[in-house]
């Protein structure tokens, strides 16, 4: 796992901004907490919290629609909540970018996390979402610059699924 | 629809609302100006399309509960541009927590009409949770939206329609509508001309 001082979400941040993603839609993750932190401090980002991750779907491929790159970033077991969702934007043909960063998948001391983190990505291949998986911290810059180029010039649902192994198994302490 | 389920339609009880939803709706649409609608699966975008259809038009065919959240993404895209969500009582409980996200942004761009049947009217009119004592405008002002507006006559299209598309946003409104047997008006269901059309007419898209 990286320090702090070089933190796997400073490669995620940076591809976002040089691709003027400029709406990062929500449910937080203790994963997630970096790089939401400084979308919130970045002044010409709008941070769009949902009360489920479904809502993402709706507001993404609305700002398409209404001209303005966005994505949704959240927990392994938010997927489950978009299954159906997903119908909008693969039908609009309006790109989805996705980061999940998982849980029930590495290490993880919650037991009630592992049968959703298990079916994440066969459940997401089955609606059509393409999955780029991470498993190392020194490739998640490049990978999540493949899928947003993947989505936004294809016009796809991708999803970039962050291992357990790169942003730490949490264990509250108990593991 | 089988037989036999419109059998049941026909047998299940109705609620006592006014409002006739494709007329009503039809004059609502005469003062939308440059606004672009969203509207929730079924229902809404049969009376949309029969309204009179046009790049615009935002038609939902899926994705039950999305209507509001989508419409939101479109407003915060466009805050030049007025933005109306229109959808059903059952689209609207399923999507109910995207009024607290449409709070939390606040666009000022955005009006959000509910087309409030109290019922599943396209799966055999089961009884909806806006039947009893919901009260959806109250969960909208709960969740932070202050504008309100709750029609139940006909004759408030008018002004109904100033509130939607001129009021400064978010608003929030309820018209409690009859159920009604209308026939079914189908406009374009491919979701990507859907997309293209509407990109193109806000000048993101060439023809």
């Amino acid at each position: 796992m990286a320090t702090t001082s070089a933190h796997w979400s400073d490669d995620v941040f940076r591809e976002i901004k040089a691709r003027e993603i400029k709406t990062v839609c929500t449910v937080p993750d203790g994963g997630l907490t970096q790089l939401l932190r400084r979308i919130e401090a970045d002044t010409s980002m709008r941070l769009v919290t949902l009360s489920t991750e479904e809502e993402g779907m709706g507001v993404v491929a609305g700002q398409w629609l209404g001209g303005t790159k966005a994505m949704i970033a959240m927990q392994s077991s938010g997927v489950g909540n978009c299954i159906n969702a997903l119908g909008l934007p693969t039908s609009f043909k309006t790109p989805c970018l996705m980061l999940v960063t998982m849980r029930g998948q590495w290490g993880e001391f919650n037991p009630w996390q592992n049968q959703m983190g298990q079916a994440v990505r066969p459940a997401l291949e089955a609606v059509g979402v393409k999955c780029f998986s991470v498993d190392k911290v020194d490739e998640i810059g490049e990978t999540f610059a493949a899928a947003a180029d993947m989505a936004f010039n294809g016009k796809l649902s991708a999803a970039v699924l962050v291992s357990q192994r790169v942003i730490g198994a949490k264990g509250f302490g108990q593991k | 629809m089988t037989t036999k389920s419109k059998a049941v339609a026909a047998a299940a009880p109705v609620n006592s609302n006014k409002i006739d939803r494709r007329s009503f709706v039809t004059e609502l649409m005469t003062h939308r100006g440059s606004g672009l609608v969203v509207t929730g699966l079924g229902s809404p975008t049969w009376d949309l399309f029969a309204a009179g259809d046009q790049p615009e038009n935002v038609y939902l065919w899926g994705g039950m509960g999305l209507a509001i959240s989508t419409a939101l993404g479109l407003a915060l895209a466009q805050p030049s541009r007025r933005v109306l969500a229109m959808t059903g009582d059952g689209e609207m409980m399923m999507g109910i927590g995207s009024l607290g996200v449409v709070g939390d942004q606040a666009p000022s761009n955005l009006g959000i009409l509910v087309l409030d049947n109290e019922r599943f009217a396209e799966t055999g009119r089961q009884k909806g949770l806006s039947a009893g004592r919901a009260d959806l405008c109250a969960i909208a002002r709960g969740f932070g939206i202050a504008e309100t507006m709750l029609v139940t006559e006909q004759g408030k299209a008018a002004e109904l329609a100033e509130f939607l598309f001129k009021r400064p946003g978010p608003v929030f409104a309820v018209a409690k509508i009859a159920v009604t047997e209308d026939p079914w008006r189908l406009p374009e269901k491919d979701g990507a001309t859907i997309a293209h059309r509407v990109r193109t007419a806000l000048g993101l898209e060439k023809p």
